[in-house]
């Protein structure tokens, strides 16, 4: 009986899936609303996007925007809360919120399919990966659980997972994050969908594993012919895997149209604004600063009349742009281009951007910091919970670092996880003692002295800067007590009303409001919370700042804010900046000399320009290479690495870099798997780590072109 | 795997050895031997009588002799009275010095002798925990099922009205212990005030023969407090998966609703709940002392107060081993079950 | 005089507890005025399940102090016994066997009479105000013992972890009752075993407190001493007081058979403390603030008393609720065993225990004695439960 009930459907939809030739998916005029105990929260509003077989649209905003919900809508997965409240998505010409629960489920995983940010959690840990691949197409397709194997094996074949039998066999938790996310784009391709919808699906991955998988997704959607919904926050990546872009704020879509239109002749202020806050190539802390956007993200519950944007808008006219909801209006010439401004006629687009101010340039003054030849090895159990019997292994997080940092000097370490920054700023903080080696603050030697035999003047001139910004604040602490924790550490001010008056100061300083001391960390947003991050590094009057990835939580348009606060504090102060990270684009823009790590070596030093352009290391390369940049007149070369950042738990013989690069071959006789390559000086100042001949070096092509307009 | 498991063997026994030393170290106390020398010989025994009676039967030795002894890894004492007759620990009476075997302990299987029962402590206890074992597979058949039951499908969609109710059930239970519960149980269905009388306020018959009619109530008691905790545990870890990520997954698949709770949910929801009620022994060994003290179901527990309320020390080493060695035993599956539920944890 | 009919009992019953429903709608008033200025306490009124349960709990907590410590709902003295009144059903009129009974007693038995002629209502209410004295004390000692371990332990991690986790998988895998039955025994008391436990798990607040405020004012001498002088002061007169019995001024002192029954509950629950507070430690210790506070020089003990305990408060309330009503089933069992109180103890156990040897023929003695805990404890729970619903929701 109920074999012949849902066969006939199953046709009807199979048919819709071959003789469709609309839009695959139609959202037009969507809103949907949370639902509180206190009160209706509308997450997006008035939403119109369709996406035509075979495209790719990005959808692109700062967290809190609202774009997840919209893939939630599309997938008709709102949880108990949430709820459409006005308008309709359309797959494939048919009403999905009419779709009863049966149908919907016919739906999912069929024809659309989803893949989200963190691919562990995505993965069922206690099912092994091939179950959960051969369910897709056993359920919708009703094939045998042979076939479904057999086909497992070629899209796992597909998605590049060396073999795949092997994995198929495995639990989740044995594969690295790169292997996992891509066990998870198969799992969403087993029933070729006609639409995928793609949530931040590299944001937990390194860079170098968010290029492969990038170029992966990009290819497979071309051979399964898959449109693509995808969303994400950065715009660089959308430009290089996307037709279509559609820009959300604060619940709403602010403009639409293709690549090429939205990212060139951008008609609409807050993309202009988030244009001119991300580090493109060309921006430059001394005289082509960044500029931020003033104010906050509104909460969902403040929203402001008239235009989101308006109290942040530069070009915002009282009694225009405050009054009712703005429609979104086309632009003649362009194909299918909305903005949703009233003022886009008025605004002279082309305008350069008013009001930058140029900085000199820091000199470097004397060095205070010296790293000689510093080692740290790790003892850890080889299986860390039955340990014991198996003897301990050694870990080298740090292998032979020697570098200098002068005064007012920023040096950017940029490496992906694993490298052993974080173990090299422990040392440093005196966390942990170094095994071999030296550090020299002001020519002392601090490497073997524990934080807590360090006088107060040394901890309180090298302090840190964390990264999570939601983290980084004691949360049953106002902002006030903590950073006057902190003073009455470092022995500041002799009363309390001392420490209350330079605890003022400081928040001065990083530029909040006084009131805020008064404050509890949750009352605050991700770059206030930095803020006070920095006020309470800076509490002693720090010399030597690490910078631990301190912008790479936050929005864009935040993190433009707070790197320029560091800057600007580290020129009144001529503080020297360790400034870790993996962005290659903030650290071309805010550093002087850059040091990249692998695997525990320093595989290439130099100042910025050097590292920027060639010869470089080998890694150096494909890191640049991989890094996305929202510049439509930028030539990439493109380098994809194979495979995943080796384990410093067992790290590759001789080069650490040896398994995965591709210049590996032009060196003769094996040398790079025997011998860990000497540090070559190139130019004053720049070294590299490398067996590679002079001459294949000096081949080299820049990697990153700006084509010529 | 092996060299997991004989370690935490090895841990067991440590344990086991530092409980039973706890154990030997507070019923020896002198105030205990006194109570005893006066409860064997007469209450108006003077210090000094105490004393002889107390250094003639070996008591006197210092503590961790008399534990070795006890245990069987040291000789047993050996003592001449005036008379000349040496009286020893492994001297049964009557049997000649000479042929006495040199250690008698635990180890070697001798208990000891209950004052109490005047029997072998061994028979006894096996005897004894037959009984219980019989009550405990009941309230285990009883409490497991309907807890786990409980908690999926209060967990299962967490916040609505099923969930509401099922949960209060489980609250209510684990706030009402095993005296609180038996009590109303018997008042309600025994007593011939109410007047019901559908099953039997005393469990004394069921020891022999166990029906429905006089073995329900004690087994729904102890099975009901426990319940309620595993229910709860149950419904957390279930509540907790269900919004997992990877449920969102399975259901954005298409995976029916039913299938998403077998297939995906119930083994990652499992493996807390697992643990717990393997560790709830050294809890229902509690239920299990109340509940045959109120039934009067002479079993393990009903012993255990026996032996502790009428100092028999021998006895009640021997129940304290038992109980140690059912706790930790029941740990160690927990273990191991933990590992093999758990595929995230290896076991290289 | 006539017996009472049902109504009439509920009616008076009611109107005993006059002073409890003022003191309860007073409390309710109060917090639900000021409820958005009380924080997570405040919060607790937002959640009706919280409410009930924080309602049963107050209801039990004023019942214990008007009855037990002001004697104002009682109707009896707890242990007036009057050999006519033996057994009698609730609301029988009071009698006395021989001569008349005192024209101002209470005309009533409401509850009726035990096998001893005593008032059952009167035995609940003052039973009310023994748990209260014992379970909220022995639960807060047993924090202080388990967080004072349990940190360190969770913290530095390694063999002092190990160590202590022995210790307290030692103490769990111990049967409760086994341990009760050894320890709680008037042998033991003789021994003195008891007291030197109590030396040493009351050292644990004073210790707790000291290191406190030491972490916190090290870099204000002045402040530091004041305060821990004040804790040294008077932490250490109460120590004498309850652990040795010893107090130089005589204000203060602990009966021994209830000091072996609060050092029993507090080293039964104590291991289970150190366990949860372990696990919050370990998992809290990996955050961002923390390794702020170490890169500033801060020493383990503030980091562990000032950056990770009061981020583990949420769940540790929580746990703290809970386990009130843990040591109040504790108490009860220790009752019914007849273990360490007095036989003529109104305790709640005592009295169930009592009650259930006649349970066949006459329910009145042990039921209200079973309510009154079962619904003390739910309370608790139901509490708890308010409380992690509210406390998740930040």
């Amino acid at each position: 009986m109920k074999e012949g009930k849902i066969a006939p459907l199953k046709w009807e939809i199979r048919m819709a899936k071959d003789s469709y030739d609309g839009p695959i998916l139609e959202i037009s005029n969507l809103s949907i609303s949370f639902f509180t105990r206190l009160r209706e929260i509308p997450a997006v509003m008035d939403f119109s996007v369709s996406v035509q077989p075979g495209e790719a649209v990005g959808l692109v905003g700062e967290s809190g925007c609202g774009k997840s919900t919209v893939a939630l809508g599309v997938m008709q997965d709102l949880g108990v809360n949430g709820r459409i409240v006005g308008g309709s998505v359309r797959f494939k010409g048919r009403d999905l919120a009419e779709m009863s629960a049966a149908e919907l489920r016919d739906i999912r995983g069929n024809e659309i399919a989803m893949i989200y940010q963190e691919p562990m959690a995505s993965l069922n840990p206690a099912m092994r990966i091939g179950k959960q691949l051969i369910e897709v197409p056993m359920i919708h397709e009703g094939i045998s659980e042979d076939d479904a194997w057999a086909r497992a094996l070629d899209v796992v074949n597909d998605v590049k997972l060396p073999d795949p039998e092997r994995i198929l066999k495995s639990y989740p938790h044995q594969l690295s994050g790169g292997q996992q996310q891509r066990i998870v784009i198969a799992m969403a391709l087993m029933s070729k969908p006609s639409l995928l919808i793609l949530d931040e699906p590299t944001t937990a991955l390194d860079v170098t594993v968010e290029a492969a998988v990038v170029e992966l997704v990009k290819d497979l959607g071309k051979k399964y012919g898959t449109s693509m919904l995808f969303i994400s926050h950065n715009l660089g990546l959308v430009l290089e895997t996307c037709d279509r872009i559609c820009v959300m704020y604060s619940g709403e879509a602010v403009e639409t149209g293709s690549i090429k239109d939205v990212f060139d002749k951008m008609q609409h202020p807050y993309t202009q604004a988030l244009f001119r806050s991300i580090p493109l190539p060309g921006a430059n802390k001394n005289n082509r600063p960044l500029k931020a956007i003033p104010g906050n993200f509104p909460l969902p519950h403040e929203r402001p009349d008239g235009c989101n944007f308006g109290p942040r808008c530069d070009y915002s006219l009282a009694g225009q742009c405050d009054g009712t909801a703005i429609p979104m209006a086309p632009i003649d010439g362009d194909d299918r281009h909305f903005t949703r401004c009233l003022r886009y006629r008025d605004i002279d687009w082309k305008a350069p951007l008013a009001g930058s101010i140029k900085t000199e340039a820091t000199v470097p003054g004397r060095v205070v910091l010296k790293i000689e030849n510093l080692r740290k090895y790790y003892e850890v159990a080889a299986n860390a919970l039955f340990g014991g019997s198996a003897g301990t292994r050694v870990v080298k997080a740090n292998e032979s670092l020697s570098f200098e940092a002068r005064e007012s000097e920023t040096l950017a370490i940029v490496g992906e996880s694993g490298c052993g920054k974080s173990t090299f700023a422990k040392v440093l903080m005196g966390l942990e003692t170094a095994t071999e080696g030296a550090i020299l603050l002001d020519d002392r030697n601090i490497e073997q002295i524990r934080i807590e035999n360090r006088d107060t003047q040394t901890v309180a001139d090298v302090q840190m800067v964390f990264q999570n910004p939601f983290d980084t604040l004691n949360p049953s602490m106002t902002v006030g007590r903590q950073i006057m924790r902190a003073l009455e550490i470092f022995g500041v001010g002799q009363t309390e009303q001392e420490r209350r008056d330079e605890m003022m100061r400081l928040l001065d300083l990083v530029k909040l409001p006084r009131e805020f001391s008064e404050r509890m960390p949750r009352q605050l947003s991700g770059g206030q919370k930095q803020r006070v991050g920095i006020a309470r590094a800076f509490s002693g009057g720090a010399r030597i700042v690490v910078a631990d990835e301190p912008v790479s939580a936050l929005d864009v348009s935040v993190q433009a804010a707070v790197t320029d606060l560091l800057m600007e504090i580290q020129r009144k102060q001529k503080t020297t900046l360790l400034f870790i990270s993996h962005d290659l684009s903030i650290v071309r823009y805010l550093s002087d000399r850059v040091m990249v790590m692998y695997l525990g070596h320093v595989v290439e030093i130099g100042t910025t320009d050097q590292v920027f352009a060639p010869p470089y290391h080998p890694y150096t390369e494909a890191l640049l290479s991989a890094v996305p940049i929202a510049d439509t007149s930028i030539e990439k070369k493109h380098i994809v690495l194979e495979g995943d950042v080796p384990s410093a738990m067992n790290p590759p013989s001789g080069c650490p870099f040896q398994t995965r690069c591709r210049w590996k071959p032009e060196v003769p006789g094996g040398l790079c798997e025997k011998e860990v390559p000497p540090v070559r000086d190139f130019a004053p100042g720049h070294q590299i780590k490398c067996h590679l001949a002079q001459e294949m070096l000096d081949q080299m092509e820049a990697v990153i072109k700006v084509a010529a307009k | 795997m092996t060299m997991f498991i004989l370690r935490r063997i090895a841990v067991m026994i440590l344990t086991a050895l530092c409980l039973t030393f706890i154990v030997f170290f507070l019923t020896n106390l002198y105030p205990n031997l006194e109570k005893l020398a006066k409860t064997q010989g007469n209450f108006r025994m003077s210090d000094g009588e105490v004393e002889s009676y107390l250094g003639k039967n070996g008591y006197l030795q210092p503590v961790g002799v008399k534990y070795g002894q006890w245990l069987g890894v040291l000789p047993g004492y050996v003592i001449e009275d005036n008379e000349g007759v040496a009286r020893g620990r492994c001297i049964e009476p009557g049997m000649p010095p000479e042929d006495a075997p040199r250690r008698c302990g635990v180890l070697q299987g001798d208990w000891g002798y209950s004052t109490v029962f005047k029997k072998d402590v061994f028979e006894i206890i096996g005897e004894k925990l037959a009984l219980t074992g019989k009550l405990m597979f009941w309230v285990m058949l009883l409490m497991v099922p309907s807890a786990l039951v409980l908690g999926v499908l209060a967990g299962m969609h967490e916040g609505s009205r099923t969930d509401r109710a099922l949960s209060t059930v489980a609250i209510t239970t684990t706030a009402t212990p095993e005296y609180v519960s038996g009590v109303l149980f018997i008042a309600v269905f025994a007593s011939t005030a109410v007047g019901l009388k559908w099953f039997k306020g005393t469990a004394t018959s069921a020891m022999n023969d166990a029906t429905f009619e006089n073995f329900f109530l004690p087994v729904l008691t102890i099975a009901l407090y426990g319940m309620g905790y595993i229910a709860r545990m149950t419904r957390a870890s279930m509540a907790e998966v269900m919004t997992a990520q990877y449920i969102r997954t399975a259901r954005l698949k298409g995976v029916s609703f039913y299938n998403i709770v077998v297939k995906h949910a119930l083994r990652n929801a499992l493996i807390a709940p697992f643990t717990v009620i393997m560790l709830q022994f050294p809890w229902l060994l509690n239920g299990v002392v109340i509940v045959e003290t109120l039934f009067n179901y002479k079993g393990f527990g009903w012993t255990l107060v026996q032996a502790a309320g009428n100092n028999d020390i021998e006895l009640l080493l021997g129940v304290s081993v038992i109980s140690v060695i059912v706790v930790l035993v029941t740990q160690l599956i927990s273990d191991i079950g933990y590992v093999y539920l758990n595929p995230r944890i290896s076991v290289s | 005089m006539e017996s009472l009919s049902w109504g009439e009992i509920i009616l008076r019953m009611l109107a005993q507890f006059t002073p409890v429903w003022i003191a309860l709608v007073v409390t309710f008033a109060l917090s639900i005025t000021f409820k958005r200025r009380l924080g997570l306490y405040g919060k607790l009124f937002d959640s009706p399940i919280g409410m009930i349960g924080f309602a049963m709990v107050m209801f039990w907590v004023f019942t214990g102090v008007f009855g037990g410590a002001f004697d104002l709902i009682t109707t009896h003295g707890v242990l007036d016994q009057s050999a006519s009144m033996k057994n009698k059903p609730p609301g029988t009129a009071f009698s006395k066997l021989m001569g008349a009974p005192d024209p101002d007693a209470y005309p009533y038995y409401l509850f009726g009479g035990d096998h001893l002629g005593r008032d059952v209502f009167s035995r609940m209410i003052v039973g009310a105000w023994e748990v209260i004295k014992i379970a909220p004390f022995a639960s807060l000692f047993a924090f202080m013992v388990g967080i004072t371990l349990g940190l360190p332990a969770g913290y530095y991690g390694g063999k002092l972890d190990t160590v202590l986790s022995f210790l307290a998988n030692l103490i769990l895998a111990f049967p409760v009752i086994l341990l009760f039955y050894l320890l709680v025994t008037p042998e033991i008391v003789l021994t003195g075993i008891p007291v030197y436990m109590a030396a040493v798990l009351f050292l644990f607040p004073i210790v707790f407190l000291v290191i406190l405020w030491n972490s916190r004012f090290h870099t204000q001498p002045a402040r530091r001493n004041f305060y821990v002088g004040v804790t040294l002061v008077i932490g250490l007169w109460l120590y004498l007081g309850i652990a040795w019995n010893a107090d130089p001024l005589g204000i203060i002192g602990f009966p021994p058979n209830l000091l072996v029954v609060f050092v029993a509950v507090v080293f039964v629950n104590s291991p289970t403390v150190f366990r949860i507070v372990r696990g919050l430690t370990m998992d809290i210790k990996t955050r961002d603030y923390v390794a702020a506070a170490q890169t500033r020089g801060e020493g383990p003990w503030y980091i562990m008393l000032w950056e990770i305990l009061p981020n583990a408060r949420g769940p540790l309330l929580v746990d703290f609720c809970l386990r009130i009503g843990y040591t109040t089933i504790l108490l009860g069992t220790l009752g019914f065993f007849g273990l360490g109180l007095s036989p003529e103890s109104p305790d709640w156990g005592s009295t169930i225990n009592e009650g259930r040897k006649l349970l066949t023929m006459y329910l009145h003695p042990a039921l209200p004695p079973a309510f009154a805990l079962l619904s003390l404890v739910l309370g608790l729970n139901l509490l708890a439960d308010g409380l992690r619903e509210e406390s998740l929701r930040d």
